[in-house]
């Protein structure tokens, strides 16, 4: 892991590394180790799964329709007959890979906003002010204009998978950031004005270096904790646009469009609602499990106790 | 169906001595999952604005459930044999009955029938209905409740002007200064039109919900049964579905489009029933003939640029041929559809039976016609011709079974070699009709779209004229008109003038059917599934009469609640 060079610097007195010691802590909690192992599975699960399972997910059988669990298509097939294994595998790469861009990008802005407001005061006002803009902005609204907006110039450019992948990446991208710049801010504040911070300053340290080798070292945890929870908040925002029926095309499965399609047979097919609803229920719970486990663990006050 | 009429007609007859007082019934919720966005029938080509608007605006005369023509406004239907319309077929004469009054109290008159002429056809003003006013060269107030309509031709079916749902009165008082490009922009009128019908509208949301309460100068002192009247719009197909059927939350639900073995569970719930009648109704599939490229600009979809594919009738005549139909309406509608090879499926004289090979699928036949044509697989499997890609963006209002009915296609058109890309857009923007929007089913902004439509009345002269030149969808007519695949041909638009001075039924049946078989063998238009109106009933709710031919709503001042 990549906290081994970050907490270094702090100089350690233990023999053993503060890498080990972080996956110490984390494994004394159960749900979240329980949350990791799940992640790495559905992660490996939608990356291979459909290499191995040769069922196209798109591929219609219409005699086949509308049949329970057997051999050949273990969670059945839906109203069309397409295999819905298949599909979720494939849907789960979709929202999978929405959720985790879409977070990268979020937690780039937010992290840059938060330090650069943090660490120089001549701007932190205007930056705040942006950020409370951008926390006023709702986002649904948001999305149907832009998507209506943008839809065909992003689809002539990268096709209209990609394109709408773009979009939404984008939009739930630039919308999220707000609750990470506040955190890393805050944070960024109470550093600033630590003995260590004072020192270095005093021998003359530029403040580029300062940001990269005292700050954000010492805010990893609360980015980290923010990471996991806006992968879970992608994977559900692009879930409400597959449901509401926006977003990708409609034969395109994700786990929310795979949800929509399915709610008109609740009653007689049941299953049809609950191996998408679990797959993402699940998937955002792991999450949220590792996120919690990753603070206690990154936490020095609470390591070790 | 004729049960179902007979014991409506039955429930009718009985309850009636009991329906002494207005409003007495309290509130008729009514819900329509695709939202109406106006009251004003003359800006939407949609059904659901019709059907909204027909409980307010009434029309001179419509039609009943057996497609016969009953007088509404008028005292009786004018005929040739009442000395109502002219010998030669030129000018019709309506008589306003007496004592009619709008929800605001005034009285109505034929000028107002004179105005709402004006208004449709306004030279600058896109009315979406006026193939219903087609060879109006003047409508004149003979007195204070005669309306003479003269026609330029003579015109064997004068029953255009004012009848049916798309042709009511409007109040000239109201909409005076709402003429033309200002059309749009009389927002109170359009949302709140004063009309004669049972009820009036109090509160108009656009896209949402619209309250109505009865009209206290309605003609019928005991009608309407209801106080008020919901009008909830939005939603989906099941949800309004179940909303009658399961939870008893609401009396009517229009529209239920939903899978066969759906509705039969929801039915099994025994809070309502459906009810259902065949019309005209198709669900089809429009070919654009114009290039819908976003780079064109203002330009895009109008015939100044030819589609770079589709103005090739073997491409379209193959699409064709990949369809199975009877699997459509296996899986989409079952007892409450059947393939139809004609975009004029009914009534019979009118059915041509040039085009049954349709019925088959053959996708070999297909494959052949491309390679033929010279469309040849390149080394993605898509056919090419000359640097182009059969690539299709294929487009519908959101809708599980027009989802199911895409996916479907899609994949039968992948066989032949045609890649397909599919949009689904919200009901309420497609069929809306906003001019502002990108998505509508006028502009047509995709290479194919699939959604369904029909006429009320049982003449189809002004449907068949829907697909004129003049007709097509433009930005000098603001987007409005009805011919979705902006075809245009000389022989075509000379078919429509023949019917519209052509007196004799068996010829016009003749000149109806001829047209029917150009749109089908040019195959601007490929028909998908002949269907019925379905919609669901409460059982707490009596009077409903399910019309095909007209607005469901027609007779909503009959509606009673079942005590």
């Amino acid at each position: 892991m990549t906290e081994t060079t970050l907490h270094s610097l702090q100089g350690d007195q233990d023999p053993s590394s503060p890498g080990r010691d972080i996956w110490d802590q984390f494994k004394t909690h159960r749900g979240a180790v329980l949350g990791l192992g799940f992640f790495i599975f559905i992660i490996l699960a939608v990356a291979f799964g459909p290499y191995l399972w040769g069922l196209d997910a798109q591929f219609i059988d219409i005699r086949a329709r509308n049949q329970g669990p057997s051999l050949l298509h273990p969670l059945g097939t839906d109203q069309l007959g397409r295999d819905t294994l298949a599909r979720l595998l494939v849907g789960g790469r979709v929202s999978l890979s929405v959720g985790i861009v879409a977070m990268v990008l979020s937690l780039f802005l937010g992290t840059l906003i938060g330090v650069v407001a943090g660490f120089f005061s001549w701007i932190d006002g205007l930056l705040m002010r942006l950020t409370d803009l951008f926390l006023a902005l709702p986002l649904l609204p948001l999305l149907l204009v832009i998507i209506m907006l943008f839809r065909d110039t992003l689809r002539t450019a990268f096709g209209p998978e990609t394109g709408i992948f773009i979009l939404i990446v984008f939009v739930i991208g630039i919308t999220s950031w707000m609750q990470a710049a506040r955190i890393v801010r805050g944070d960024v504040l109470a550093l600033k004005e630590q003995e260590f911070v004072l020192a270095s300053r005093s021998v003359g340290t530029p403040s580029r270096r300062m940001i990269t080798r005292h700050i954000l070292p010492n805010i990893l945890s609360p980015i980290l904790v923010s990471a996991t929870l806006g992968i879970a908040n992608a994977i559900i925002t692009e879930s409400v646009l597959s449901f509401l029926g926006l977003g990708f095309p409609s034969d395109f499965p994700t786990w929310g469009r795979l949800l929509f399609d399915s709610t008109d047979y609740l009653q007689q097919y049941p299953e049809r609602v609950i191996w998408p609803g679990l797959a993402i229920s699940l998937t955002v719970l792991s999450v949220n499990y590792i996120g919690d486990g990753l603070r206690d663990a990154l936490d020095p006050r609470i390591r070790g106790r | 169906m004729k049960a179902l009429l007979l014991g409506a007609a039955a429930i009718m007859a009985m309850a009636s001595p009991t329906l002494a007082e207005r409003g007495s019934d309290g509130e008729l919720k009514i819900i329509y999952w695709q939202a109406p966005s106006t009251m004003n029938p003359y800006l939407s080509g949609g059904t659901k604005e019709l059907e909204a608007a027909s409980l307010v605006l009434e029309p001179l005369a419509r039609y009943d459930e057996g497609g016969n023509m009953v007088a509404w406004l008028a005292e009786d239907i004018p005929t040739v044999g009442n000395g109502g319309v002219s010998a030669d077929l030129k000018t019709i004469t309506w008589k306003l009955k007496e004592g009619l009054l709008w929800s605001d109290g005034s009285k109505v008159t034929a000028d107002d029938a004179v105005f709402t002429w004006k208004y449709c056809s306004h030279p600058e003003g896109g009315c979406a209905q006026s193939e219903k006013y087609n060879d109006v060269t003047n409508v004149e107030a003979l007195d204070a409740l005669t309306v003479k309509v003269t026609f330029g031709v003579s015109k064997p079916f004068p029953y255009g002007p004012f009848v049916g749902a798309q042709a009511p009165l409007l109040q000239a008082a109201q909409f005076a200064d709402c003429l033309g490009t200002k059309a749009p922009e009389c927002t109170d009128a359009n949302f709140g039109p004063i009309g004669t019908g049972a009820y009036k509208v109090t509160e108009f949301r656009p896209n949402d919900v619209i309250s109505l309460a009865a009209n206290t100068h309605y003609r019928d002192p005991a009608k309407p049964a209801f106080a008020t009247v919901t009008f909830k719009g939005g939603g989906d197909a099941a949800a309004a579905g179940r909303s009658v059927l399961e939870t008893g939350e609401f009396d009517y639900a229009w529209n239920m489009q939903l899978a066969p073995e759906v509705l039969a569970g929801m039915q099994a719930g025994g809070k309502g029933e459906t009810v259902s009648a065949f019309g005209t109704l198709v669900e089809r599939i429009m070919i654009n003939m114009t290039n819908p490229d976003p780079a064109l600009g203002d330009e895009r979809a109008t015939a100044k640029h030819p589609h770079p594919f589709l103005s090739d009738i073997n491409v379209r005549k193959a699409l064709s041929m990949a369809i199975d139909r009877d699997l459509l309406v296996e899986i989409g509608y079952g007892d409450t559809g059947k393939p139809s090879c004609n975009v004029l499926p009914a009534p019979e004289i009118y059915k041509s039976t040039a085009n049954d090979g349709c019925l088959v699928q053959d996708v070999e036949g297909a494959k052949k016609l491309l390679t033929e044509a010279g469309w040849v697989p390149g080394a993605d499997g898509i056919r090419q011709k000359d640097g182009v890609r059969l690539s299709l963006l294929f487009q519908s209002s959101t809708n599980a079974v027009r989802q199911d009915f895409q996916a479907l296609i899609k994949q039968w058109w992948g066989d032949i070699g045609v890649e397909t890309e599919l949009r689904n857009i919200d009901a309420s923007v497609f069929f809306g009709g906003d001019p502002g929007s990108p998505d509508t089913f006028q502009k047509f902004f995709a290479d194919v779209e699939m959604y369904a439509n029909n006429f009320d009345g049982t003449d189809p002269e002004s449907y068949m004229a829907n697909w004129e030149c003049k007709q097509a969808p433009r930005p000098e007519t603001q987007w409005q008109g009805n011919n979705m695949p902006r075809y245009c041909s000389e022989d075509y638009d000379a078919l429509v003038a023949e019917m519209a001075k052509t007196g004799d039924l068996q010829e016009r049946a003749r000149l109806a059917k001829a047209m029917n078989d150009k749109l089908m063998q040019e195959y601007i238009i490929l028909p998908l599934v002949d269907r019925g109106r379905v919609s669901a009933r409460s059982n707490a709710l009596g009077g409903v009469v399910m019309n095909a031919w007209d607005s469901e709503l027609w007779n909503a001042a009959d509606w009673y609640r079942v005590k």
